[in-house]
């Protein structure tokens, strides 16, 4: 990751990583999740759910940093992130 | 339940119909009442008022009539027993929140102290002309309960009433009194606490989750749910299913609208309530509530003495309409008269129920004064014939 | 259709237990604004810790009248305009109940004005989220008292030449205590603005600017929904404590973000029990709640 400024605390920092839930089924393919992704990992994907909308799909699914914005906007309750265990220290400037 | 003492105004009082109307709600647990100032029914909000801060009631005067009728359904979801009253202008008004009430089988009391209409027609005097707006006003199909006090002291007593059928049926009952009673001052005698029985609303005892507000039961009044209590229930003006959730299609409707007015159909013997005198062998039967139900005294007296027979029945309750009264009695009498402030609301249905095996008369008026008994006696005389 | 969407989906989300998953999928079309709205509501709720049978949610028709249903929450689902009134009887039957009127611009604003700012003038403790989407909706795009002057909706087809409401100024000026302005794309600060907006004690209001793709984007030519949510972000100020005569919004002009108002003022409750005491003394008890439970 790059930084602007270097933290002071950068030692410290842990990235948090997340586990992307996406439920097709429910999703109306309105893109906001791959648009506002700040880590670019969603693409909508080339499949049709049954209402035949294009569900998004996780193309760097290890990119994730759980910040739960996917999760927020989406408008249909279709895509959440998990916290995984993981949170290795991977900072570097 | 007997009614809290702390509410009751136990004693003789000289108080006009409107006042005696709020003194039965508040005798009736009455915590919450949300009005809007409208000529004739404005004394009862007053009184409310008065009364309310002391007895831990609260009045509220709202912006208009849709938002009281609104307010008071709020407050009756939220446990507590609630009113509101209001006159022919207002009563339109509440017409749309009226069938929310309806729809949403919500406990509470709405009196219309009828004035002369249509519009603002005759504030200040009476009338009797919204009596099949009380029936009908709201959109779609359903039944209502509607009860005519002639006097001071039923309008105290019908208020207490009207309360236990709202509780007893959840659903809006209508008090549909007019101009003359609710100005009309007379002996109000208030009666102990203990003497004064109550009904209690039934709360459904299921665990949440589990209880659903339009549970179907076989009575087909269903157990109201407690806010608060963990059951997280979805009520909705719309078309619904037990679960409250909304449902569009033509069966659901059928459920739904039938079993509102299964409801009170079903248990339109026990609402109805008929004071008869002198019914039995009588030829000519008059039919009034309300103040006319008063005003046909001196014509009867005066038809009786010249030998017709006649007999009164007094409906305290109108709606719902005693269909199978009024069809045995077609039977059996040579015609029965209908005496009301209006041009032919509630005589409609009689005349509908008497099924031209009797004849009917009417003895109407447009409003603005009680009738006078002379035209009421010679309708007797006509009828008699 | 839904019933097999829900065999489809196996997963629970994490808003379930806020949410009538046995009526999801919503009725919302694909980009409404709604659903990120009730998520943000519902993240709020969840970040507050409230105890959630001590929430109750009110609306009135539109499609943001929907949101009752899909709450999982005592929730009142009233008529067009009315839901503050309802809300309102509720909130004074129950005060423990934190009562939150959720309802779009049109319902609110427009048939339920009056009982809009009657009842922030009374300063009666409820929070109202209007979804501002500048039209109606559920009827099929008909022009609100929202509209921008010019934009088009399905009754002003030569774009509409009356003056829109000021909403944040509307409130304010009526006697709320707190005012907040965000639109959907800003979730964290929505979330944020509706925590403190229940947690404050008086008449709360938040609006929130959300995409109506299928109808105000659609017949006002201005793409889909996605391209709605990046013109807030291209076009969104944040100003907090802004002058409130200068948050008009206009046809695609900037809209002015933040939050304006948050000021202490007794509420109706606190009033009714001071006039009490005001007339009787040491008689008076002081009001808490119907039936005498409080």
């Amino acid at each position: 990751m790059k930084f602007w400024r270097t933290p002071l605390d950068i030692d410290k920092l842990q990235i948090p990583r997340g586990e992307l839930h996406i439920l097709k089924e429910r999703c109306k393919g309105c893109a906001f999740c791959v648009e506002y992704c700040p880590k670019g990992v969603l693409e909508l994907s080339e499949e049709f759910n049954s209402k035949g909308y294009h569900p998004p799909v996780a193309v760097k699914p290890e990119e994730c940093v759980n910040c739960d914005l996917c999760e927020m906007l989406c408008p249909d309750f279709a895509i959440y992130c998990v916290r995984t265990e993981a949170g290795e220290k991977e900072v570097t400037t | 339940m007997k009614a809290d003492p702390n509410n009751v105004l136990t004693g003789a009082h000289y108080l006009d119909g409107n006042h005696a109307c709020a003194e039965g709600a508040i005798a009736a647990g009455c915590k919450f009442f949300a009005g809007y100032p409208i000529t004739p029914s404005t004394e009862i909000a007053e009184r409310v008022s008065r009364r309310f801060p002391l007895i831990g009631g609260v009045f509220i005067q709202m912006e208009d009539e849709l938002a009281s009728m609104n307010a008071i359904l709020g407050a009756s979801w939220g446990g507590v027993r609630s009113m509101s009253c209001t006159s022919g202008p207002g009563f339109s008004l509440m017409m749309e929140n009226f069938g929310l009430g309806l729809m949403l089988e919500t406990p509470c009391v709405l009196v219309n102290v009828q004035r002369g209409g249509p519009s603002t027609g005759l504030p200040t005097l009476p009338g009797q002309a919204d009596m099949m707006q009380a029936r009908w006003g709201s959109h779609g199909d359903y039944e209502v309960i509607a009860l005519a006090p002639d006097s001071p002291q039923e309008s105290f007593e019908l208020a207490v009433h009207a309360f236990n059928l709202s509780e007893t049926y959840r659903m809006p009952v209508l008090i549909m009194t007019d101009e003359c009673v609710g100005h009309m001052t007379e002996k109000v005698v208030i009666p102990p606490a203990e003497e004064i029985e109550l009904v209690e609303i039934r709360y459904s005892s299921k665990k949440p989750g589990e209880a659903w507000p339009f549970e179907a039961t076989e009575d087909l009044i269903s157990p109201m749910l407690e806010v608060g209590k963990g059951h997280k229930f979805h009520v909705t003006g719309l078309t619904h299913d037990e679960r409250g959730y909304p449902v569009i299609n033509a069966e659901a409707q059928a459920k739904n609208v039938n079993r509102l007015v299964d409801k009170v159909n079903k248990h339109a013997e026990e609402i109805i309530w008929l004071q008869e005198k002198d019914v039995e062998g009588a030829d000519v039967v008059v039919m009034s509530y309300g103040i006319s139900s008063r005003v046909v005294q001196p014509a009867i007296m005066k038809a009786t003495k010249e030998g017709i027979k006649v007999g009164q029945i007094k409906m305290v309750t109108v709606w719902p309409f005693p269909e199978k009264r009024v069809a045995e009695l077609a039977e059996k009498v040579k015609s029965l008269v209908m005496v009301e402030m209006n041009l032919g609301q509630v005589f409609l249905e009689m005349d509908r129920c008497a099924k031209g095996k009797c004849e009917t008369y009417l003895v109407g008026h447009a409003g603005g004064t009680v009738h006078n008994p002379e035209d009421i006696y010679n309708t007797i005389k006509e009828a008699a014939k | 259709m839904s019933a097999k969407v829900e065999e489809l989906i196996k997963e629970e989300h994490p808003m379930e237990r806020l949410l009538r998953m046995d009526r999801i999928p919503h009725i919302w079309c694909p980009t409404c604004g709604l659903g990120t709205t009730v998520t943000a509501l519902s993240t709020a709720l969840e970040q507050l810790q409230l105890d959630l049978n001590n929430v109750a949610v009110v609306s009135g028709i539109g499609c943001t009248g929907r949101v009752a249903g899909y709450m999982k929450l005592d929730s009142f689902h009233t008529t067009h305009g009315r839901a503050v009134p309802f809300a309102l009887g509720l909130h004074i039957a129950r005060p423990e109940l934190k009562t939150i009127v959720f309802s779009g611009d049109g319902d609110l604003i427009s048939i339920g004005g009056n009982h809009f700012i009657h009842t922030a003038r009374r300063n009666v403790d409820m929070t109202i989220i209007c979804v501002n989407n500048f039209i109606y909706a559920m009827t099929g795009g008909q022009v609100a008292p929202t509209t921008p002057l010019t934009a088009k909706a399905a009754t002003t087809p030569y774009g509409n030449w009356e003056h829109p409401f000021n909403l944040p100024l509307l409130a304010a000026s009526s006697g709320a205590v707190y005012v907040a302005r965000w639109t959907a794309l800003h979730v964290r600060r929505l979330t944020a603005a509706i925590k403190e907006a229940i947690s404050k004690r008086g008449f709360s209001f938040v609006e929130v600017i959300a995409p109506c793709s299928t109808l105000y984007a659609r017949i006002n030519k201005l793409g889909t929904g996605l391209d709605l949510m990046k013109f807030y972000h291209d076009n969104s100020v944040i100003r907090h404590g802004a002058d409130l005569n200068d948050v008009d919004i206009d046809f695609q002009s900037k809209i002015v973000v933040g939050k304006f108002v948050d000021i202490e003022k007794p509420t109706y409750i606190d009033c009714l029990n001071e006039g009490g005491k005001r007339a009787f003394g040491d008689k008076y008890k002081p009001y808490g709640g119907g039936n005498g439970n409080n």
